[in-house]
């Protein structure tokens, strides 16, 4: 994965991954996120922004949700999600960006859902 | 008992994106709210902006924090599968969010108001410029009414000739779903098949 140049912008971002998302799976707004054993309590040693994110993730949903959703900006649910990722107390979804032929049927498997959703 | 191995026991969910691009006041949010299958979620990101000139009202004078709005839908494509719409930032001060947000996209739909098409040339400018992702240009036919052809859009807007123009109605799920099936079918067009790498 490659990150593309940003252009030539006077404002620079300090959240978003800035670098600091160490993790190997890429972890994008969209990239669904869970907490990888849900019947287990947060550990009492996380941050209390931590540990809201543990419980919410015990449903499935996207890093941009976790955000919406905690009032957390984006930047900062990006790198607590990745320190539990780390940690293995959150479990990072597969990210289907068609970049490369294999993930080719799950875009067809998308175009054939839509047309099933929008008739 | 419970496993580490949590690959095992979770079921493998994926999730891919759709960016919505286009000029400000376009059209952008209401697509999204159109094909999401829940109102349009907005949330923020907030960022440093360099200072220009003699800022004295902060207290850090190199820095000011913006933050920055995008808002996002959401469509169950099955059980496993989740397909995101993420609208831009219509002011393109904001261009690195845009970066950002358009990396891992499978495709992006600039929205273009066709009773200002000037301000729709920035954002196509981008994906013709950076050419990273297929993107397709939707026409948001405000009241129905369409002044130009696509013909003229395309050479009003400088649009590869193989970019698919269609127009639409922004406010009409039917007709915002009919805009994400064209670009997925023209990103399946261009998909890498099995191309060196390079
Ligand atoms: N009549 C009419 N109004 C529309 C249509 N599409 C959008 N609007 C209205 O136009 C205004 C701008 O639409 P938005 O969807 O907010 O545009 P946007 O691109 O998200 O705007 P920014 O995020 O501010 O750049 C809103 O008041 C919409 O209700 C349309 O097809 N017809
Ligand atoms: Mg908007």
């Amino acid at each position: 994965m490659s990150y593309r140049k940003r252009r030539g912008s006077r404002i620079r971002p300090y959240t978003f991954t800035g670098g600091r998302t160490r993790s190997r799976h890429p972890l994008m707004v969209q990239t669904l996120v869970s907490t990888a054993d849900p019947s287990t309590d947060a550990p009492a040693k996380l941050m209390p922004e931590s540990q809201r994110i543990y419980r919410l993730c015990r449903e499935t949903r996207s890093v941009a949700e976790v955000s919406a959703e905690l009032k957390i900006p984006l930047g900062v649910t990006q790198v607590l999600l990745s320190d539990l990722a780390e940690l293995g107390l959150v479990y990072i979804h597969p990210t289907i960006t068609g970049n490369s032929p294999s993930e080719n049927q799950v875009l067809e498997r998308a175009l054939r859902g839509l047309e099933r959703l929008f008739q | 008992m419970v496993s580490n191995d949590f690959s095992s026991d979770i079921p493998t969910k994926m999730s891919t994106k759709i960016v919505i691009a286009g000029g400000f006041g376009a059209g952008k949010t209401t697509l999204v709210g159109s094909v999401s299958e829940i109102p349009a979620v907005t949330t923020e990101a907030v960022m440093t902006e360099a200072s220009v000139g003699h800022d004295d009202t902060s207290a850090t004078p190199q820095k000011v924090t913006t933050t920055v709005a995008m808002d996002f839908g959401r469509i169950t494509v099955d059980q496993q599968l989740i397909l995101y719409m993420f609208g831009t930032p219509g002011q393109t001060r904001f261009w690195f969010m845009w970066d950002d947000l358009v990396r891992g996209a499978v495709g992006a739909v600039v929205v273009v108001d066709c009773r200002r098409l000037a301000d729709s040339f920035e954002a196509v400018d981008y994906f013709e410029t950076n050419r990273r992702i297929p993107y397709i240009v939707a026409m948001n036919r405000f009241d129905g009414r369409l002044e130009y052809t696509a013909d003229q859009i395309r050479e009003a807007l400088e649009v590869s000739a193989s970019v698919p123009i269609v127009d639409f109605d922004a406010r009409d799920r039917s007709s915002g779903g009919t805009v994400l099936k064209t670009l997925l079918r023209y990103a399946l067009s261009n998909s890498p098949v099995a191309a060196p790498v390079g």
